[in-house]
């Protein structure tokens, strides 16, 4: 039986691909006498109109075939982009987070990041793709596309000629799940799920659309491929995802106030082994953040796969390296966080510099966050639980900073000037200039994650309550706040 | 009839099971525990922040023998559980007033 149905299978297929083929052959039946006689003979006979027609119709065809197959390499490289960004935050984060946090808190804390694959994606339908990418202001984009009208099969040229304008708008959507998913971290074990839900929303429209407008929108302020006043180099999201969401996780932190008991009480990671699943699946994701950011299957693509992997190479070995020297013994924890923090150093970098200026960001990153976690937190005593300020706060802005330093026009030929000739990108290319302009984009990120968050965590403290009450805090969040167990073992 | 209350270190479990079975003894009961006398824990580190752990994973064996057999236990688990550093754990001894089988409502020595 089985043998009988492959066959049927194949022979499907031979006449599946059979038809295409036959579709696709010329046709000889409409050329004049002349194209179809021997080539011998044709020599002395004139070309006639007819022969030039079917020629330019053939050339058409075959170009728009050579644009379908291009587009379908793009096509087929973004949708599984988009795929691996949205693996990023379910299971990546929620597993990296879920492990870190105490036994009691595990599912809560896990729901965070998938309750938010779900919320973010009716608000982006409704109208956050449109404040993000519709041309608008400098500052924020218009509502042309609410409920995605206009947003079809059709490319749209100025983010994206290839590939259908759908398939940016649901990769795009993947970054706008991840970053509110990051604030999550500072505030672990004590936020209440509704007030939360109420500030992500918010935070999605107050914060997250503005700052993906002025750096990737049409005629966004910081936009350095659109013609922005203050060209910020931020390849896949270092201000508007990290800097962002880091930021406004120190303010959620300081806002929340620290957890009970701490820091005297200790509250070790209940699984390192699920962080460490979570964070392996971050670093594959993070191909599809920063490489499918090229927009394209391209040698700009894979300019930042390479650049992105070597930065989490070097992140890692700096952070590990760092604990060895101070601790005596390199932790996983360490490592794993080393290579998160380097990946989100490359993050705005990946598309503009060359794999030894990634090792070399992805080393600062390393050594730095280290120091941020390790030191300054403690010194200045605030509980930002899960490092989410130490690490993409941080390592968002020493990786957007660099940028500046190491982007090359050699990598991306990213500005040209009036006549079309390719101008130098950063400081160690030959413009100094661009040091100052990625300063102003991180001022920029920095100022509206403060203001923006403080105003929303007003807002939902005001009309629901953000922090859970002492005793549910006590007896944990998932079973007040959720009415489940992560693990009945005994059962 | 006599309870033994045993808590050794969790790697001599194994020998201590043997050795009880080639004495004769039939049926214990295990449990995992935690605690510490004067054996100190050890500190782990996770990003930058120090746990002291002092209660140290232990494995509680109890026993209870008929009085002519204690010796013959306490005998084997000494032998089996002792390595001879610090941490070797305790064994303590009881007397049970009664014990009852489920099963068929027997008492005293026949039940063990």
């Amino acid at each position: 039986m089985r043998k009988r149905q492959a066959a049927a299978v194949f022979l499907m297929l031979v006449l599946a691909g059979a038809g295409p083929l036959a579709a696709q052959a010329p046709a000889p039946q409409s050329a004049s006498p002349a194209a179809a006689a021997p080539a011998g003979a044709a020599h002395g006979a004139a070309a006639s109109d007819g022969d030039l027609a079917s020629l330019r119709s053939k050339v058409a065809q075959l170009e728009q075939q050579t644009a379908d197959a291009h587009s379908a390499g793009d096509n087929a490289w973004m949708l599984a982009c988009a795929a691996l960004v949205l693996m990023m935050t379910g299971p990546g984060l929620a597993l990296f987070y879920g492990g870190l946090v105490r036994k009691k808190n595990v599912l809560a804390t896990m729901m965070q990041s998938f309750a938010l694959m779900a919320v973010i994606t009716v608000v982006w339908a409704v109208v956050g793709y449109s404040l993000c990418f519709h041309s608008g202001n400098p500052f924020i984009g218009g509502t042309g596309y609410t409920l995605l009208h206009g947003v079809t099969s059709a490319p749209d040229p100025d983010y994206a000629a290839t590939i259908p304008q759908q398939t940016f708008m649901v990769y795009q959507l993947m970054f706008a799940i991840i970053t509110p998913a990051l604030i999550t971290g500072s505030i672990a074990e004590r936020a209440r799920f509704s007030a939360l839900m109420l500030f992500m929303v918010l935070w999605s429209l107050i914060v997250y659309a503005p700052m993906a407008h002025m750096v990737w929108g049409k005629g966004g302020l910081l936009n350095a491929s659109l013609g922005g006043k203050f060209p910020t180099l931020d390849f896949a999201g270092g201000t508007v995802v990290h800097i962002s969401s880091g930021v406004s996780a120190l303010m959620a932190a300081l806002y929340f106030g620290k957890r009970v008991g701490y820091p005297k009480q200790p509250m070790p990671p209940h699984s390192v082994v699920l962080s460490f699943i979570g964070a392996c699946l971050l670093w594959v994701g993070w191909f599809g953040f920063n490489a499918g950011s090229a927009l394209a299957a391209s040698g700009l693509a894979t300019s930042a796969f390479v650049a992105t992997h070597f930065a989490a190479a070097s992140a890692t070995i700096g952070w590990a390296g760092a604990e060895w020297i101070r601790n005596g013994k390199p932790s996983v924890l360490g490592a794993i966080s080393g290579a998160v923090a380097g990946l989100v150093a490359i993050t705005p970098a990946s598309g503009f510099v060359g794999p030894r200026a990634a090792l070399a960001i992805g080393l600062a990153a390393g050594v730095g966050c280290y120091l941020m976690v390790a030191t300054v937190k403690a010194k200045f005593g605030y509980d930002d639980s899960l490092d989410a300020f130490g690490v993409h706060g941080a390592g968002g802005t020493i990786g957007a900073v660099l940028t500046g330093v190491f982007a090359r026009s050699s990598v991306n030929p990213v500005f040209h000037d009036n006549a079309g000739k390719v101008l130098p990108v950063g400081l160690l290319d030959g413009n100094a200039g661009q040091v100052w302009n990625q300063c102003i984009g991180v001022a920029i990120a920095w100022v509206l994650a403060i203001v923006g968050s403080l105003v929303i965590l007003k807002i939902c403290d005001l009309v629901i309550g953000v922090r859970v009450p002492e005793e549910d805090e006590v007896e944990g969040l998932d079973v007040t706040q959720h009415g489940e167990e992560g693990y009945n073992l005994e059962a | 009839m006599t309870k033994i209350e045993a808590i050794i270190q969790t790697s001599r479990f194994e020998a201590v099971k043997d050795a009880l079975k080639e004495s004769g003894i039939e049926g214990m009961t295990v449990t995992d525990v935690r605690g510490h006398g004067r054996q100190k824990g050890h500190t782990e580190v996770y990003r930058g922040r120090e746990y002291s752990m002092d209660l140290l994973p232990k494995t509680k064996l109890e026993l209870v023998v008929p009085d002519r057999l204690a010796e013959t236990v306490i005998e084997a688990i000494l032998k089996s559980a002792r390595t001879g550093k610090i941490g070797d754990g305790k064994i303590f001894i009881s007397r049970v007033d009664e014990a009852i089988r489920i099963r068929n409502a027997e008492r005293g020595e026949d039940a063990l």
